[in-house]
């Protein structure tokens, strides 16, 4: 019994230091020497500013201005509306403004519950809106579940093909470029699937958006 | 539904296979002292740590001696921890390995949090990037990632051994096994495991939390810290605990399809390579392949309800007008809470994957689950962990159910029972009986608890209406008493309102309940299955005769596999009936 708790004591302390930080230094040290950008978080830059990371969705839309010029507010939080000039992201659910990475989190929206119900709607309405005078046969069975359905991490930085050919239509438009370019840019950003077969391919919105405001066209 | 979704699961489990037969070779020779490949790189630190401990790792212990010597490791283990996170921001500990300047989480939510890393259980109230600095999750919470793994083979190993055994009464000797399995199975898996999961984005650093401004003029914070290193031996261990608050839903802890297929064989090679250990240390690989046989059965049968379900989509989607059928582009279904890059496939096999195990990893939210998919992790949880199960808990928790399916096969044909040589007496029946019934006493005990009374009521999530808050209530001390620790995520143990835990307080009639329960259902059946390990090890082994029931082909995995499901089923199924089963038979919304 004495030499079970001497014996624990000093064991625990050793693990401690082997397991606790022995190995995650040596891991962490290799990664940094290793493979610097990804063990960072993949940082994405823009004119020198930094403005993403590469696999950590955010949000598109833009502050709604008051009057006076300022940023509006409610309730303390930013009140945001979709810019259209951009491809958007999927519903994001998190505490604090859509996307906060510092706080990620699962929307726990019931399969059989009202309120998700009427999320649903609301993001379909939304959608359609935004969408449906740059594709007017938009109706709300051809909305690709993704654009209406919040992600699990609500940081998902993809969205499927099929959501960013139907907002294509919207950024050729706004952007006056052809629809075939749009839909070129987005065939670029389109990641494959694991091994070839492992998960769904999804369009890489940040890299997208960032790509499109590289060629340039239409005005503010 | 797709072809690659379909393909992905018949690859995983074929990739599984072929690397846990191995593996399992490999982990009988590590615990029977033969020599492999290892031993001259892992040889000398091996006896270095013995010198340090000061043990003799030659000296036999019987089933009590192990027993203590797990038990008061644990118990250090969990004081040392508990100490950790609630010094978390004292005046000691510097800046640099708590860059953001959290505060320690109250005690209950503390309480809960120790005892559920120590079970292998991590069932996380607390919420990763917003509660714990990067040193708590070093030296605390990895470190328990590790160790309470190791503890969960070590019982898997010493049941093997008790049953195997010709003469004496020794299950070996604890310290010398719970090095060796960090050293020799953990600690190479584990340390490639991390370095691949970087190479393909996941993030390890010491950054502050990174601020950006977004093209369209808004500001985003992004979480960091040392998350490889802990996301393999999460993965690995079957611990599951999330870095962050949505685990491996993270874009940084599970980045690509490819990730999420690597972290799913993560999670179940040692499960799946331990019962090919056990055939070939009784010395017919048979028995193995029995057990092997029975549990990938009941695993496919999950999968498919699991795809099936998530595929069709939920009452609510289809009442707010969605079609979920798959479209050029994408594949429809049940995508709320499912991230796009692992679909409806790789999120429905990952759930699978970490339910009937005790991992508890969540690559998306069970809670929004539709009820049929959402009733697949809740039957898992009900076979008690067995399907492959936890690191060694799967092991010696199946062990314990074929100690009972060979007493009942021996009752029906009228035989003395007999396995492996040896004679079933009343003491090892009832020691396995108590063994199962510890888990499944503790989680409805603790439902009824909690749904009963208001302090309990206080943990259901606003949307938890109707049966989803009997069903948030029940998983909750479900998956505590499996030591799982995936969670119907909206049942709330910890109210934090701002980053960093200044002004946060626990609720403590859930947190202190659901550790209570951890501990309870985690050491009650350790303690039974190395008890049935002492009774077993004396034991002479008789030769086999015409009248022994086989425990090595197909009709005894079918007997086996009724004794799970019986066992399960009539235990849980009145509870599930009115939680998920009632939101799978109905359109209707709450």
């Amino acid at each position: 019994m004495r030499r079970d708790v001497v014996t624990s004591a000093i064991a625990i302390v050793v693990f401690t230091v082997l397991l606790g930080l022995v190995y995650p230094l040596l891991i962490t040290g290799v990664s940094q020497v290793a493979f610097p950008g990804n063990a960072n978080g993949q940082k994405v830059y823009a004119n020198g500013k930094l403005v993403g990371s590469k696999i950590i969705g955010q949000s598109f839309k833009s502050p709604v201005l008051e009057k006076n010029g300022k940023p509006k507010e409610a309730e303390g939080e930013l009140v945001t509306e979709a810019n259209a000039r951009y491809f958007q992201s999927r519903p994001s659910a998190t505490e604090g403004g859509e996307y906060n990475a510092a706080a990620s989190a699962f929307s726990n929206r019931g399969p059989n519950d009202k309120v998700t119900k009427e999320d649903d709607e609301a993001n379909i309405k939304e959608y359609l809106e935004l969408n449906r005078p740059y594709d007017p046969g938009l109706t709300a069975a051809q909305i690709p579940v993704d654009a209406v359905n919040t992600s699990g991490s609500n940081l998902d930085p993809e969205i499927s093909q099929a959501n960013a050919w139907i907002q294509g239509h919207r950024i050729a438009a706004k952007r006056g470029l052809s629809l075939g370019a749009v839909n070129a840019l987005i065939a670029t950003y389109t990641d494959s699937r694991g091994l070839g077969f492992s998960g769904e391919r999804g369009v890489n919105v940040l890299e997208l958006n960032l790509a499109l405001d590289r060629l340039g066209g239409g005005a503010h | 539904m797709t072809f690659a979704g379909w393909l992905t699961i018949v690859l995983f489990v074929g990739m599984l296979s072929a690397l846990a037969f191995p593996l399992g070779t490999y982990m009988a020779k590590v615990y029977s002292g033969e020599r492999v490949f290892l031993t001259p790189v892992f040889g000398w630190p091996e006896r270095f740590i013995y010198k340090l401990l000061r043990v003799d790792s030659r000296r036999e212990q019987d089933w009590k001696a192990y027993a203590r010597s797990l038990l008061i490791f644990s118990l250090a283990g969990w004081l040392l921890l508990y100490l950790v996170l609630r010094t978390q921001d004292a005046f000691f500990v510097p800046h640099s390995v708590n860059p953001q300047g959290f505060e320690s989480a109250p005690w209950n939510v503390t309480f809960n949090t120790v005892s559920s890393f120590v079970t292998n259980t991590n069932w996380q109230f607390y919420s990763g990037e917003t509660t714990m600095s990067y040193l708590s999750q070093m030296i605390g919470l990895t470190v328990q990632n590790w160790l309470s793994a190791g503890v969960g083979i070590v019982v898997a190993v010493a049941l093997v051994r008790g049953i195997v055994s010709r003469s004496g009464k020794s299950l070996g000797n604890f310290w010398q096994d719970i090095v060796r399995t960090i050293l020799y199975v953990l600690a190479p898996i584990s340390i490639i495991g991390a370095i691949v999961l970087v190479s393909q984005g996941v993030i390890a650093n010491f950054s502050n939390y990174l601020t950006v401004h977004t093209v369209t003029g808004l500001t985003q914070t992004i979480a960091m810290g040392p998350t490889a290193s802990q996301l393999s031996i999460k993965m690995l261990g079957t611990n599951g605990g999330g870095f962050f608050n949505v685990n491996s839903a993270h874009p940084f802890e599970n980045p690509t399809g490819f990730t999420n297929f690597f972290e799913m064989l993560l999670v179940l090679i040692i499960p799946a390579a331990l019962v090919f250990m056990f055939g070939r240390m009784t010395g017919n690989r048979r028995q193995g392949y029995a057990i092997y046989g029975t549990m990938m059965l009941m695993f496919l049968g999950a999968v498919v309800v699991a795809y099936v379900a998530e595929a069709h989509g939920s009452p609510a989607q289809h009442a707010a007008g969605l079609h979920t059928h798959a479209i050029a582009g994408s594949t429809g279904g049940n995508l709320e809470g499912k991230e796009q890059r692992f679909g409806i496939a790789g999120s429905a096999l990952f759930d699978v994957v970490t339910t009937v195990t005790s991992c508890g990893a969540v690559n998306s939210a069970i809670e929004s689950f539709t009820g049929i998919g959402g009733a697949v992790p809740f039957a898992n949880l009900s076979a008690s962990e067995v399907i492959f199960g936890g690191v060694g808990t799967g092991l010696y928790s199946i062990l314990l159910y074929v100690l009972l399916a060979v007493f009942i096969g021996g009752l029906m044909v009228g035989r003395t029972p007999e396995w492996l040589g040896k004679k079933l007496e009343a003491r090892e029946i009832k020691l396995a009986g108590l063994g199962i019934l510890i888990t499944p006493l503790a989680a409805l005990f603790a439902t009824a608890l909690a749904v009963a009374t208001k302090g309990g009521r206080a943990s259901i999530s606003e949307l938890g209406k109707g049966p989803q808050g009997f069903s948030e209530s029940f998983y909750a001390y479900l998956s505590q008493a499996n030591n799982n620790g995936s969670a119907f995520a909206g049942y709330t143990g910890f109210i934090q309102p701002n980053a960093g835990n200044a002004g946060s307080h626990g609720v403590t009639f859930a947190d202190v309940l659901g550790g209570l329960v951890m501990l309870f259902a985690r050491y009650g059946p350790i303690l039974f299955a190395l008890a049935v390990a002492g009774a077993l090890a004396g034991k002479r082994i008789t030769p086999v005769g015409l009248g022994t029931m086989r425990t090595d082909n197909p009709t005894f995995a079918v007997l086996l596999i009724g004794v799970v499901i019986l066992v399960g089923a009539l235990t849980f199924f009145p509870a599930l009936l009115l939680g998920p089963v009632v939101q799978g038979l109905t359109g209707h919304l709450y």
